[in-house]
């Protein structure tokens, strides 16, 4: 035990090293100490103290076990300086570090490990760009048909002559969600159809958010085909933000209205499946779109049409046939063709033991 | 022809600076995004607002509807009664209104949720008739998957090492394959509502 205490006495008396840690928002210095190899399992426990310059006030920060020599102090602010010691405990005998000198945490203003993904963004937007340049000049772009997007047509004209509503869910999820945003262009799409042959559309919405926003988006609809007599306000409304809450009232929609085309198009989550079982179980034509994997099978089972995965954010594009939209659709395949390429490039190269991440990963 | 002008100028603007902020640790960029994230806290809440009054007016106009009145006044009844006892006295534990939510709410959600199970039967039913190739295929893996995950299947040499084979190397390859389609569809849509490409979220 006196050997450890001398060993400690003299290499513990070291003043810790700090270092700044990279990329973040100046608020985490990493500290390191050195412990004799042979201390291991001896030292009971050790006591990291701070202090804040130039108040030269002392806060213990945190309190070690073991003989891992590191800490990463998350709790600075880049516009202080501070100095770091080590208090350590063996058996009833204290130990304490000299201070060490100064260290100001750094605010980086760009974090380096994000550099392949901003490259990879900048890569993708101009490729994007192009295409929607050449679109501008008049070129013709083709586009695939998607069955799912081929039926809109079909199933609004269905609902028309029927003469029963149509029912719209723009998902489960907030504003945020890039699928929501998708679903309310696609919206905006198959109300102005819907417009032109008089039929109803009623949009039950679960956020708040959503709410106010479809409402517009329904109501603008209707005033770009010139019929702003047909927005009825009460056609797309808050139903509740409960999930199961939500599929309780949709359910019931769909039965006692008798839709006789329902859409569900957006985030959904445990709920997809009672809400296209119902909407199958009612006769109504249904068509689906959803960026979530793990729904998907549910959809692809109950529902006529499905749209799967990037065909949702691909609608509004198809539906509109608009040149610019087109292109963004056409820029979207060259970059899949981009990174398809070099997936095999890199599997091939991994097989002969070279493994390249381009920093990605 | 301003009511469209300025919502794009505020989404390009806000776009543009938030996809910088992404890449700056900065705090001065953090607390950039803090901002923002209030904001959208601020409007939500207004929202709410909006929403309660949406409730409240499509279940009042409901209640005309002879098909729908018992419905809708029992919601009405409900969120009235809601309101009441949670504005009154309180929504803590041991409060009428935490009473109500635990004991009614939670078990309808429950409930829901557990029909579920049903609807599961009633799918996977339709799924699995056997009517072509690929059902057929559809039918023999869901077969496996299913018999890998129980007891029995356990017991059989090869069948859980083919459970996760399939679940490992078919099912995440596809998965990964949609992924990745979802992953640049929601940079393309992200950057035509920025570039104010698509408009429809403005009605068209």
């Amino acid at each position: 035990m006196i050997w450890i205490y001398l060993i400690i006495t003299l290499l513990g008396n070291a003043p810790p090293r700090i270092f700044d840690v990279p990329n973040d928002g100046g608020n985490a210095l990493r500290v390191e100490w050195q412990l004799p190899p042979d201390s291991l399992g001896k030292v009971d426990s050790m006591l990291i103290l701070r202090k804040t310059l130039p108040e030269g006030k002392v806060d213990t920060i945190a309190k070690v076990f073991t003989n891992h020599p590191e800490f990463v102090d998350e709790g600075v602010n880049y516009k202080k300086a501070y100095r770091y010691s080590i208090l350590y405990f063996i058996g009833p005998v204290q130990i304490q570090s000299k201070w060490s000198s100064p260290a100001k945490p750094i605010a980086s203003w760009i974090d380096t490990r994000k550099i392949p993904l901003f490259i990879l963004m900048i890569l993708y937007t101009t490729i994007l760009l192009v295409y929607i340049f050449t679109a501008r000049k008049g070129r013709e772009l083709y586009l695939r048909p998607i069955a799912g997007l081929e039926a809109v047509d079909e199933a609004v004209g269905r609902a028309t002559e029927m003469g029963r509503p149509i029912v719209y869910i723009p998902g489960l999820s907030t504003i945020s969600d890039v699928a929501t945003i998708a679903a309310l262009n696609i919206l905006a799409h198959i109300t102005k159809k819907a417009g032109e042959y008089e039929t109803k559309i009623i949009v039950p919405v679960r956020n708040p958010v959503v709410y106010t926003i479809a409402r517009e988006v329904v109501k603008e609809a209707y005033y770009t085909i010139g019929r702003p007599d047909l927005f009825d306000p009460g056609q797309v409304y808050f139903a509740t933000d409960s999930q199961f809450g939500y599929a309780a009232h949709v359910s019931a929609l769909m039965t006692r209205e008798k839709s006789a085309t329902n859409f569900f198009m957006g985030m959904f989550w445990a709920e997809s499946l009672i809400l296209a079982e119902t909407g199958a179980s009612t006769g109504a034509i249904q068509v689906a779109g959803t960026d979530a994997v793990t729904q998907l099978p549910f959809f692809v089972v109950t529902c006529d049409y499905t749209l799967i995965g990037e065909e949702l954010y691909a609608a509004s594009a198809y539906l509109s046939k608009e040149p610019l939209l087109t292109a963004s659709i056409k820029g979207q395949d060259q970059m899949k063709l981009l990174i398809m390429v070099a997936m095999i490039l890199l599997s091939l190269l991994s097989v002969f033991g070279v493994n390249i991440t381009l920093g990605l990963f | 022809m301003l009511q469209r002008r300025i919502p794009l100028v505020i989404v390009f603007i806000t776009g543009v600076l938030m996809s910088i902020q992404y890449f700056i640790p900065h705090p001065v960029s953090q607390s950039a995004y803090n901002i923002a994230l209030t904001w959208f806290r601020g409007v939500s809440s207004m929202a709410y607002a909006i929403a309660v009054i949406s409730f409240v007016r499509h279940h009042s106009r409901r209640l005309k509807q002879p098909q729908n009145s018992f419905y809708s006044a029992v919601a009405l009844a409900a969120f009235l009664f809601m309101c009441i006892v949670g504005f009154g006295f309180g929504i803590e534990e041991g409060t009428v209104f935490y009473k109500m939510y635990l004991n009614v709410q939670v078990p309808l959600q429950a409930t829901t949720f557990s029909l579920l199970a049903f609807y599961m039967a009633s799918a996977a039913y339709r799924a699995f008739r056997v009517k072509g190739f690929e059902a057929t295929l559809l039918l023999i893996t869901a077969f496996i998957v299913m018999f890998g995950v129980t007891t029995i299947g356990n017991y059989i040499p090869f069948i859980p090492k083919l459970t996760e084979w399939l679940m490992a190397v078919p099912n995440l390859a596809s998965k990964r394959g949609i992924l990745i389609g979802v992953g640049l569809g929601m940079i393309s849509t992200s950057l035509k509502i920025i570039l104010g490409i698509e408009r429809n979220w403005l009605g068209g």
